[in-house]
């Protein structure tokens, strides 16, 4: 039965094709009905997967689909092939069943444009045909068996991620964001291309493939002889994990791509595709065990991306700029986790995120929308009572993302600080300082946008969504309200933790391993520091809001010193221009200046010149005397000839 | 291996085409004029896909003709085909019969002349790719310089006759040197033919004379860097078809040269030169890339983009491993199609608005949208979007390459990164952003006989991405048996 997978990948393809060819006829409520048909065809799919994959025996839980043979050259031999496994599985159930949802939503939501004039059919079917594409490259992605086809979904989604950015393609804003992620995303990729380069040299000759299974299988087999290049192979993987998960160095895309129409931000820029730099480290998991010092940095990567993201969202107005911010910072938890080896706890992480950031964003587009298209927090206030859905669809969201104690958000990301104490308490306080400002920021938002007195007049004249977008919600609190229950902690029973059972087959032998073991009282302490820093900083972010105590207000004065660093988002846009883009720039045009216009150029023009000179000469030698013609022509074939006899 | 179709097919390929120049002179009706060179281009297209028809996968030298020229001197009229030149000779034809249909309405005067040099031009081109005799290849070489002359000069944009001259010139001295090495090799090795030249003794000091003579003339028609600076003049000056032909096939019979004359012929001297070609190559894709940058002329970026994309090519060829040939092989044929549709699209927007200015352009996903969904797919074929062609070619090269030694691809990977940049921003000048000048407002979009231009380029941009095996299949034990003659000579140091 699972030799039918591919079909996941037919629908979508077939959605965004039955679009493209007829949209223009079909009229709205078809094409968005296609589309998400498509996706929910794609989920239901990924659901008989997982149920095929469960009937087997666990060892035999890695199933490759072949497709179709593609690049053989010599001992390069790469093809097109899915690997149905317990880890593919869950991001395919992930991508479909999140996206059903957004592609639900997003059939009412866009029925306007930015400026909240109606849509035209033409942009409205472009919309679902992207989204469609997404999906199906982001499934290429997910579902690959060998490197160079999971780089085929890789810049597949990056296209997508980059044309829905720049959907409002008029405003220049948008249209230079969209360049900015996919180029921002390419010095990502220049990792990926040579990480796998340098994987087919190291091994993947020998092997004839770049089959995961065949690549890990001759890691192994190489042992410790390996390790230096596999820590430079890793660091190059790290680096396109950066790119796509919007990590340090390479994070500055993302709060960019807020340009793209809302849902694009829930699906694209924080459930999915940004999650495929984690992914693609637990995936590549026994390669990145065999280079430890690759391990620390993606730990500590993590570690510092979340801090330092977190503490941006603190001093943001803009609703969607904070929750890009929190997503960025979110992703650096997630690296922890697969930096720590708890590559489980990151995938949990990965799936209860990508409810509760789905919800974040939607709600956040629902509330654009009821604003007239205004995001500023400031200008917000009241809101609660002039969409009570969703206030309560944004309050349940932003709990799950403050980590409020046993909501989704709380679970995983506990599972992760309990790993990450067991290989550095360091890393550890850094993850839970994070926590309590992530506490802050998210009820921040909720206190601003939606409690006290409406401030501006689009906050005093908003009103509640269409059933249309406010029902899909519904099913993304379920998930932030219960997805946490999949992957609860050991210390309520042995077999408790359904997520990491699932995926066990996956990361089979390498939990824990490598790390000190914690105790059964050290999870239970940190379990109860966690929950008290969630409700802590939501405290705090009471106090300083609502009732706007005095102390509240001078722990605020506390940060004042930083306050201009984290409003320029520490420059580091300003760093990258001032260091890299603008010398380049500059070199380009030096080259073109003197390099083409006067060095080559100058030689060039300068042999012509001569040519032109040794012409005018030679042109006194042509007397018009046929005789001196033919004498000269004589004497240098004989010249030639005498030198090719006598030299050569 | 000997011809196995029942008539002389590579003769009928070659000569077709001016078979139907010549009929056009009888004509004087412009719409006869232009059907009889859709007919005689589409005729040649489809003969030409009879090669693959007795196609036999063993790298040999297939459909060879044979037949004494000059006797006395050992000259023949010797035709064959290989993996390595099979694409390119289908590409010749697909190109053919797109570039007259797109000057259907583009030509205006002297449109028979116009139809009578293309048609010609591809005799010269087909000839340079199918002739095993080197006095046959030189005489198609230099003919292959006369109609893109012309075309330029007499058809091209303000600048047409500085450009021509140059690009005449600029090409002729190139190939002054290897007539002399080819004469040269006749002393040595008593053959102008290809076959027997090969495996032919020579000591290494002849060896590396004769390489570089060859090499400058393919250096410069590819164009390697330095060599490069005739290319935008051209690319920029000539008419659309002509740039299309310029780009798609003419700059191949450089890195075609090089792999089916250099590398067999002087293998010591090859090994011993491969470093720096690989060096100029890579120069060559940064030098390319971050050139394209600046431009501010659409055709220009995209002449410069030419510069990049065939350093990959030659980066690849000079790897002398099986992925960077076959992809070099391969990539020649993809930039043909993404290059030659770039110009084509490039033409389409100029004959409607009369300039190539980016500050002229903006918003047109708003106002042409055919037209710029197009653009960007080409646009991402170019860019080397896994899925499409491009990529398929760029990353066998780069794992060539890397095997060869790994800083090459790290230096040639990160020209990757930069060929986003340029091409993205050519993206976002010209389709993005606000439709802010009015001449835009009413331009029109691609009619049918546009599209019907681009389709064909577009099919395989995706049937070459998913299952390049197909053309692979083909190339790779042609670059087999090459690599063998390459290094069954042992390294000359």
């Amino acid at each position: 039965m699972l030799s039918f997978a591919w079909i996941i990948l037919v629908f979508p393809a077939l959605g965004l094709l039955i679009n493209l060819a007829f949209g223009k006829r079909m009229g709205k409520s078809y094409i968005a009905l296609t589309a998400g048909a498509a996706v929910f065809a794609s989920f239901l799919t990924a659901v008989g997967l997982a149920f095929g994959l469960a009937a087997l025996p666990e060892s035999a839980r890695a199933v490759t689909v072949p497709l179709w043979s593609w690049i053989h050259i010599g001992d390069f031999q790469v093809d097109f092939a899915l690997l149905i496994d317990p880890l593919s599985v869950v991001m395919a159930l992930v991508v479909t069943g999140v996206g059903f949802i957004i592609h639900w939503y997003a059939a009412t939501y866009m029925l306007v444009d930015d400026r909240h004039q109606a849509l035209s059919l033409r942009m409205y079917g472009r919309f679902f045909i992207y989204l469609n594409f997404f999906i199906l490259m982001m499934l290429t992605l997910v579902l690959a068996n060998n490197y160079l086809q999971l780089y085929v979904g890789w810049e597949g989604v990056g296209v997508a991620s980059y044309l829905l950015i720049s959907f409002w393609f008029y405003k220049p804003s948008a249209a230079d964001a969209g360049k900015k992620a996919f180029i921002v995303n390419r010095v990502g990729d220049f990792g990926m291309a040579l990480a796998i380069m340098w994987l087919f040299f190291l091994f993947g000759k020998e092997a004839g493939s770049l089959a995961f299974a065949d690549i890990f299988h001759a890691a192994e087999g190489a042992g410790a002889a390996a390790t230096a290049a596999l820590t430079g192979v890793t660091l190059l993987l790290l680096l396109a994990a950066t790119g796509k998960s919007a990590q340090i160095p390479l994070f500055v895309w993302l709060p960019d791509a807020m340009e793209g129409p809302t849902p694009v931000s829930a699906l694209i820029h924080a459930a999915t595709m940004v999650t495929a730099g984690v992914y693609m480290i637990a995936r590549s998991h026994p390669l990145f065990e065999m280079a430890p010092a690759t391990m620390t940095v993606v730990a500590w990567i993590g570690a510092l991306t979340a801090l330092m993201a977190a503490s941006i969202a603190i001093v943001q107005t803009d609703l969607k700029r904070i929750l890009a911010y929190s997503t960025i910072s979110q992703l650096g938890y997630m690296f922890i986790g697969v930096g720590v080896g708890a590559f489980s706890a990151g995938v949990f992480h990965l799936m209860t995120h990508a409810f509760f950031k789905a919800l974040l964003f939607l709600t956040a587009g629902s509330v654009m929308h009821a604003m007239h298209g205004e995001l500023n927090i400031d200008l917000m206030g009241g809101l609660k009572k002039k969409m009570p859905k969703t206030y309560w669809q944004f309050l349940i969201g932003a709990a799950a993302l403050a980590g409020f104690p046993l909501l989704a958000g709380f679970w995983s990301k506990d599972a992760i600080l309990y790993e990450a104490f067991l290989t550095s308490p360091w890393l550890w306080g850094v993850g839970i300082f994070t926590a309590l400002l992530t506490a802050f920021y998210s009820f921040r938002a909720v206190f601003r946008a939606f409690h006290g007195e409406p401030r501006s007049d689009h906050a005093e004249h908003a009103h509640e969504q269409s059933p249309g977008m406010t029902f899909p919600l519904w099913f993304l609190v379920i998930g932030s309200l219960f997805a946490g229950l999949l992957g609860l902690p050991a210390i309520f029973g042995e077999h408790v933790n359904a997520l990491g059972n699932w995926l066990a087959p996956v990361f089979a032998g390498l939990e824990g391993e490598g790390h000190g073991h914690g105790s059964e009282s050290l999870e239970r302490t940190l379990f109860l520091v966690s929950s008290g820093v969630a409700l802590l900083g939501i405290v705090i972010a009471y106090a300083r809001y609502i009732p706007e105590w005095g102390w509240a207000r001078s722990l605020q004065k506390l940060f004042s010193p930083l306050q201009n660093a984290l409003e320029h988002k520490y420059w580091v846009d300003e760093l990258y221009m001032a260091v890299i883009v603008n010398p380049l720039r500059r070199l380009a045009a030096w080259f073109y200046r003197v390099g083409d216009g006067r060095f080559i150029e100058g030689i060039v023009n300068g042999v012509g010149a001569y040519t032109l000179r040794a012409g005018a000469f030679a042109a006194r030698l042509q007397t018009g005397v046929l005789g001196v013609y033919a004498l000269s022509f004589f004497v240098g074939v004989v010249l030639i000839v005498l030198y090719f006899l006598i030299v050569v | 291996m000997d011809n196995l179709a029942p008539f002389p097919l590579l003769s009928l390929i070659i000569w077709l085409p001016t078979l139907g120049a010549v009929l056009l002179l009888f004509f004087q009706d412009e719409e006869r004029i232009k059907t009889v060179a859709l007919i005689t281009a589409l005729a040649d297209f489809a003969v030409s896909l009879f090669l693959l028809a007795w196609w036999v996968n063993d790298g040999s030298m297939q459909y060879q003709e044979m037949i004494p020229w000059v006797p006395n001197l050992g000259v023949n009229y010797h035709l064959g085909v290989d993996g390595i030149s099979l694409f390119l000779v289908l590409l010749t034809t697909l190109l053919g019969p797109i570039v007259v249909l797109f000057s259907w309405r583009h030509v205006k005067d002297h449109l028979k002349a116009f139809m009578f040099l293309l048609l010609v031009q591809q005799t010269g081109m087909l000839g340079v790719f199918l002739a095993l005799d080197l006095v046959i290849f030189f005489i198609f070489w230099e003919f292959t310089l006369i109609p893109m002359y012309f075309l330029i000069g007499r058809w091209g944009g303000k600048n047409r006759v500085y450009a021509a001259v140059k690009f005449f010139l600029y090409t002729m001295a190139g190939s002054a040197l290897m007539l002399v090495v080819i004469l040269v090799l006749y002393w040595q090795g008593g053959s102008f033919d290809w076959m027997a030249l090969q495996g032919m003794e020579m000591p290494l000091s002849l060896q590396i004379w004769a390489f570089l003579a060859f090499a400058l003339a393919f250096a410069i028609k590819i164009p390697l860097f330095p060599f490069h600076t005739w290319l935008p003049d051209a690319h920029v000056q000539a008419p659309t078809a002509g740039s299309v032909i310029l780009a798609g096939v003419l700059l191949k019979m450089g890195s075609y040269g090089f792999m089916r004359f250099n590398l067999p012929l002087f293998p010591e001297a090859t090994q011993l030169y491969a470093p720096l070609l690989a060096f100029l190559a890579m120069v060559g894709i940064i030098y390319g890339a971050l050139v394209a940058l600046v431009q501010k002329d659409v055709k220009s970026l995209v002449a410069y983009s030419s510069i990049a994309h065939l350093g990959f090519v030659m980066l690849g060829v000079a790897s002398l491993t099986k992925q960077g040939l076959s992809g070099a092989v391969l990539q020649g044929v993809n930039h043909g199609l993404a290059t030659g549709a770039l110009f084509l699209m490039v033409g389409m927007i100029y004959d409607r608005r009369h300039t190539r200015l980016f500050s002229e352009y903006g918003g047109l996903w708003k106002q042409v949208p055919v037209w710029s969904a197009f653009f960007i797919i080409v646009v991402l074929a170019s860019v080397g979007l896994p899925g499409l062609n491009g990529f398929v070619g760029e990353f066998t090269i780069l794992v060539g390459a890397f095997q060869a030694n790994p800083w090459w691809a790290v230096v040639a990977t990160l020209g990757v990164i930069l060929a986003a940049w340029y091409l993205l921003t050519a993206v976002r000048k010209m389709i993005f952003g606000p439709l802010d000048e009015e001449k835009n407002g009413n331009l029109l979009d691609l009619n049918k006989r546009e599209i019907v231009v681009l389709v064909p380029l577009v099919a395989l941009f995706f049937f070459i991405g998913l299952y390049p095996n197909f053309f692979l299949d083909k190339i790779n034990p042609a670059v087999d048996v090459l690599l063998q003659t390459v290094q069954s000579s042992p390294p000359p140091f």
